[in-house]
């Protein structure tokens, strides 16, 4: 050919065409062989079951993408899960099964602080790569090779608060008194007291700090002290819909906090609230930009929604939870892809000394216990929608913080 | 643990609250207390019932039924089911410790249930009456938590006049007291049975109804109210109908002070150190 082009088509057309075609012919590449098994546990029943569906909706989607794209190694990837019921004595039982009995190559973190870390003492003594989700309490995390998919730092205590009151400080009206109402939950109750440290050192005054047990029934006693404290910002250390059920408490006594941060709610309930209005809380996702232009966030956004429509899930969308999860398998498979094996202790190393493209950004693994940076950002719920709003780096289209 | 005097509008409100949840207890009470005094049995299940009526509340109201008129369908189902469950009881000659244990499995088995057709998620019943509350002086008065109050007070003294000025009543008084005595007076000990456990059940269910009413629904969350309707129920007296209302009642108001004046986390030791201390200031008056 004279000319060195095809006929009507430049040479980089060509190139992205031969290119395209590839990595068609590599997607629709089947693996063979053995497949690998990847072993883990979820609490499928129990109390913690509700939240834990997510973590299951999105294992099951990672492992059908993993192996459409080929598998690990060329070979095809089987996830074995087991139900640990919620309870984290049977996680231990359940994951020496799976190293043991049924012979897993790799593990994968269960759901919740209590189990991971059972799984964690497990992991260790056969010496496995554990990454795990949604690890609440950093500095429980011991173990040289767990992995954090969940990006809160080593010092989420002071790190997040510091965010918050950030945040805060750059609205319209920053707040001078704040109250503190906290559940005594472990992974809660530390970032509680974390954030009555930031705000004294910050100079804002606490004018009142109440703690309940978790799993309170009766919230009006405590509505009727936040009223009667008059803060101009409530921090409310609430995990699932214990937010929904102090403002359902604050409602009747015709209260309304003037700004309120919520740690971990459940966020479709608190959203679907109309007393939630301008609420904050943190995330370390949000299915929209800049979010969404993250490593296989946009594929993924839209086959979660779609999953967890048919699958009746009340909330669709992709938050920390599903997001966290997704991370997870996205760490586990840089890990082998890297080293090309399924050795525990080449895949630790591997994550230890190389950054991790994930749905959450670049992550690290070489800071106190493995732990990384902070990506908490702050959100609130402006017209009926969650927004990022703090850093501005990571605003949905610019929105800013609301006050009243 | 930090103590703050108390504004006068936020102790009174702290008071209302405590009322409100004291009557919750005592109508939680009133059927446990009346299984256990007058037919010997611990009834844990009760608790299971509260539940599995609140869910069907839930249920029905979700399919477009005032959560009240529910009561018309949940009542009679909850006092067959009780009655069927005493039948099953006396048919095994259940004694008082198994039936302890057989209805704590029966929990177990009702919190399994609610679980799979429900899951474990969280439920708010969303009906016309959450949102409905009035001004009264400086305090917010709930409706629901006034339909509550009102339903345990009705509740309370109605069973308590049956049981004081019925023919009926005293022969299951009589009953308990002395079972073979009252046979030989011709007490129908069986029948009498049946209908009481059929009214503690239903009793049940009107807590659920009311639970459903004011609160978020879990299904673990039923172990939550067994140690407090326990203590107002031992507090009150066995079999009586007015002492776990006054109990429940009294148990509330001393937890709505303490939230009020110390921690929220204070406020469950409330009810045991009350059980203990009037144990052992009164023994023989209780249990």
């Amino acid at each position: 050919m004279k000319t060195g082009k095809l006929p009507g088509i430049d040479r980089r057309a060509a190139v992205a065409a031969i290119a395209f075609a590839a990595s068609g012919f590599a997607f629709a590449q089947q693996p063979s062989g053995p497949p690998i098994r990847i072993g883990s546990t979820l609490a499928l029943t129990g109390p913690l079951s509700a939240t834990a569906q997510i973590h299951k909706l999105v294992g099951e989607i990672y492992v059908e993408q993993l192996n459409k794209r080929g598998g690990l190694l060329g070979r095809p990837v089987e996830w074995v899960v087991k139900d640990d019921q919620s309870k984290p004595d049977l996680a231990r039982t359940l994951y020496e099964q799976l190293v043991t009995a049924d012979k897993v190559d790799l593990l994968m973190g269960p759901y919740a602080t209590g189990a991971i870390l059972s799984a964690m003492g497990v992991a260790q003594r056969y010496n496995k790569v554990l990454v795990h989700h949604t690890l609440g309490i950093p500095s429980l995390a011991k173990y040289d090779m767990q992995f954090p998919a969940w990006s809160i730092g080593s010092d989420p205590a002071t790190t997040v608060p510091n965010t918050l009151f950030d945040a805060l400080a750059a609205s319209p009206k920053p707040p001078k008194t704040v109250a503190v109402v906290t559940s005594k939950f472990p992974s809660i109750q530390f970032m509680s007291a974390g954030a009555r440290e930031v705000l004294k050192k910050r100079g804002l005054t606490e004018v009142l700090f109440l703690e309940w047990d978790f799993g309170n029934r009766d919230f009006g006693p405590i509505a009727n002290r936040v009223k009667d404290a008059k803060p101009d910002f409530v921090w409310v250390g609430a995990i699932g819909l214990e937010g929904n059920l102090l403002l359902d408490a604050m409602k009747k006594i015709d209260y309304s906090p003037p700004l309120h941060f919520y740690l971990y709610p459940a966020p479709g309930p608190l959203l679907a609230s109309p007393d939630a209005k301008n609420a904050l809380s943190a995330t370390i996702f949000e299915a929209q930009p800049p979010f969404t232009s993250n490593f296989g966030a946009a594929e993924f956004v839209k086959i979660y929604s779609e999953r967890a429509a048919k699958a009746g899930f009340t909330d669709t969308s992709v938050e920390t939870q599903a997001a966290a999860s997704y991370t997870a398998w996205q760490i586990l498979e840089a890990g082998v892809v890297g080293t090309q094996s399924l050795d525990d202790k080449a895949i630790g190393t591997y994550l230890k000394t190389h950054k991790v493209d994930t749905l959450q950004g670049k992550l690290r693994f070489d800071g106190t216990g493995n732990f990384g940076d902070d990506l908490m950002r702050i959100k609130q719920i402006q017209d009926g929608k969650w927004v990022v709003v703090w850093p501005k780096e990571v605003t949905s289209g610019g929105a800013k913080l609301l006050t009243p | 643990m930090n103590f703050t005097l108390p504004s006068l509008s936020l102790l009174s409100q702290s008071i209302l609250s405590g009322i409100f949840v004291g009557a919750l207890y005592g109508l939680m009470g009133l059927g446990l207390s009346l299984s256990w005094g007058l037919l010997r049995l611990i009834n844990l299940a009760h608790f299971a019932f509260a539940f599995l009526a609140a869910y069907l509340c839930y249920q029905l109201s979700t399919m477009g039924m005032d959560p009240l008129l529910t009561l018309l369908v949940i009542v009679p189902a909850f006092f067959a089911l009780g009655a069927g469950l005493h039948w099953v009881m006396v048919r095994f000659q259940v004694s008082p410790f198994n039936s302890l244990l057989l209805t704590f499995g029966l929990t177990g088995i009702a919190e399994s249930v609610i679980q799979s057709i429900w899951t474990a998620d969280f439920r708010k019943l969303e009906s016309s009456y959450a949102e409905q509350k009035f001004k009264l002086g400086g305090l917010f008065v709930p409706v629901p938590e006034l339909i509550t109050l009102l339903l345990a007070v009705s509740l309370s003294f109605a069973v308590w006049a049956v049981l004081r000025y019925t023919d009926l009543g005293r022969a299951m008084r009589a009953a308990a007291q002395d079972a073979p005595v009252a046979a030989a007076f011709g007490v129908n000990q069986k029948a009498l049975g049946l209908a009481l456990a059929g009214t503690c059940a239903a009793l049940a269910s009107v807590a659920g109804v009311c639970l459903a009413l004011s609160f978020t629904l879990a299904p673990s969350q039923m172990y939550a109210w067994i140690g407090v309707v326990f203590a107002a129920v031992m507090l009150g007296g066995l079999g009586s109908a007015l002492g776990p209302l006054v109990a429940g009642t009294l148990i509330g108001i001393s937890e709505a002070i303490t939230m009020a004046v110390t921690a929220p986390s204070w406020a469950p030791i409330v009810s045991f150190t009350l059980l203990i201390v009037i144990l052992v200031l009164r023994p023989g008056k209780t249990a």
